[in-house]
């Protein structure tokens, strides 16, 4: 369904409930003085939420999906593929848009003048990728495993190793900033940021899985991570005009 | 309607979003020395009235005109016409006919074009991405935007949409920026009139200089209004 405004057909994204982690989390500190405490008030969509930057190619460097080899030499840790597809929650891939990655190296260190815990810089990683899905939504980056980095949120804190993902979409509605985790990380369970997302099967979302058939091998292990962003409603008018 | 895919949840862009989401050309939505370009800058604090250091600030909006360039702005335009499915490089998602001509993405186009190639300002890129320094301030380079249809024959006053992410923050937060000297449009505007009187200046910027001024308080007195998007 869309909603007609004037005479304008619109597509209109479905409010998302029960998904997404409450601003206020108090088990992460540094929500406490961050989130709003007004209720929120509601913005019908219309032009300007419904469209967004189609931000293209221009933006990405021959080497921006190769974490490893944008240096003289080669990072240290475990060479990985993460690939993976962006969707709508419809199915449908999003074609053509923006991914950017960003991470902490090997050791759990990123590049970055506010990060000085003792864990060694790697001169041959900045731990920085973008890339663009290509017609089927597909993405692929080659990096290294990050390393789990310790935090002051609480006694003998740890961020389980996690490569930060955005997403635009193809609409203001739609932008996303997530974390991509690896199975099994034995540090879930006293992170406040993975579990401040409350439904389980929204969490295990943002867990990659293995996946052999992306490990190359004598080369590098395969991580399967689909992304999953707010979708519109179907309509008969679009059906016809994808048929065209 | 079939069963919807789980969607994937927001995170924390963390402290070190900088080195992938600080862009050198992030808050020039139209590039330097544009006529009638207007400067916007401001502060965003958090409930304690400290400035907040590590936050992003995205902004999108409307040409002067009112028109977006893409695929579902269903308005027509002076300039439209069917562009060439092959010569489009960044094809439009869905196989919609782009009803405006391809992007030129040759090598030698400024980055700031991508995504806009009909809009009567050029290299208008509509998106702007500042994030906050030491200091906790973003600024922004920009036209103001043109009044846009709403609902019901309505009129929405010249606004952008502002997107607000940081460490500390689990998911990002929308509100919308409108321009001074609007009164009018504003006494009109959809959503405006949705927001309790005293509350209405936090999303309108001040004139400051020769800029204009839009702080952003996330929490406590004169909090800015968020919104349910």
């Amino acid at each position: 369904m869309t909603r007609p405004a004037n005479d304008l057909v619109l597509p209109y994204y479905p409010p998302v409930t029960g998904v997404h982690p409450p601003l206020n989390s108090p088990g992460y500190r540094s929500t406490a003085l961050r989130h709003p405490v007004e209720p929120l008030v509601l913005l019908p969509q219309h032009l300007t939420e419904v469209t967004g930057p189609l931000l293209g190619a221009g933006r990405v460097g021959e080497l921006d999906h190769d974490l490893t080899r944008q240096h003289v030499g080669e990072p240290q840790g475990q060479r990985i593929i993460v690939h993976g597809r962006v969707l709508e929650d419809n199915g449908r891939p999003v074609r053509h848009t923006l991914v950017e990655i960003w991470q902490a190296n090997a050791a759990g260190r990123y590049r970055h003048v506010a990060d000085n815990w003792p864990a060694p810089l790697d001169p041959n990683f900045t731990g920085v990728g973008r890339c663009i899905t290509d017609s089927n939504g597909r993405y692929r980056f080659l990096t290294v495993r990050p390393g789990a980095y310790p935090w002051r949120n609480h006694d003998n804190a740890w961020r389980p190793a996690h490569i930060h993902f955005s997403l635009f979409g193809r609409a203001f509605t739609q932008r996303l900033v997530t974390q991509m985790y690896f199975p099994d990380d034995p540090l879930f369970f006293q992170d406040p940021i993975f579990n401040s997302v409350p439904d389980e099967r929204a969490r295990r979302r943002m867990i990659a899985s293995y996946d052999h058939d992306t490990t190359t091998p004598e080369w590098a292990l395969g991580f399967a991570f689909d992304i999953v962003l707010r979708g519109p409603e179907a309509s008969v008018f679009e059906d016809e005009e994808d048929d065209e | 309607m079939i069963g919807r895919l789980t969607l994937t949840p927001s995170q924390t862009v963390g402290p070190f979003l900088h080195i992938a989401l600080e862009w050198a050309d992030g808050p020039y939505v139209v590039p330097d020395g544009t006529p009638g370009a207007v400067r916007i800058s401001g502060t965003v604090y958090d409930g304690g009235g400290q400035a907040v250091p590590d936050a992003l600030i995205e902004t999108w909006q409307a040409d002067p005109d009112g028109h977006f360039a893409h695929p579902d702005d269903p308005r027509d335009r002076p300039l439209a016409r069917p562009a060439p499915r092959s010569t489009t490089l960044a094809a439009p998602p869905r196989d919609r006919p782009l009803a405006r001509p391809a992007p030129q993405t040759t090598p030698a186009a400024p980055p700031r074009a991508e995504g806009v190639a009909d809009s009567s300002v050029a290299a208008f890129r509509g998106f702007g991405r500042c994030p906050t320094d030491s200091d906790g301030r973003f600024w922004l380079l920009t036209v103001k935007p043109g009044a846009l249809p709403g609902a019901d024959g309505a009129t929405q006053a010249p606004h952008l949409d502002v997107t607000v992410l940081g460490r500390g923050m689990l998911d990002r937060v929308v509100t919308r920026l409108y321009f001074p000297d609007d009164t009018a449009a504003h006494t009109a505007d959809a959503l405006l009139s949705r927001v309790p009187q005293e509350r209405r200046h936090t999303l309108i910027a001040e004139p400051d200089g020769d800029g204009l001024r839009f702080d952003i308080r996330l929490q406590g007195e004169g909090e800015t209004v968020f919104l349910d998007l």
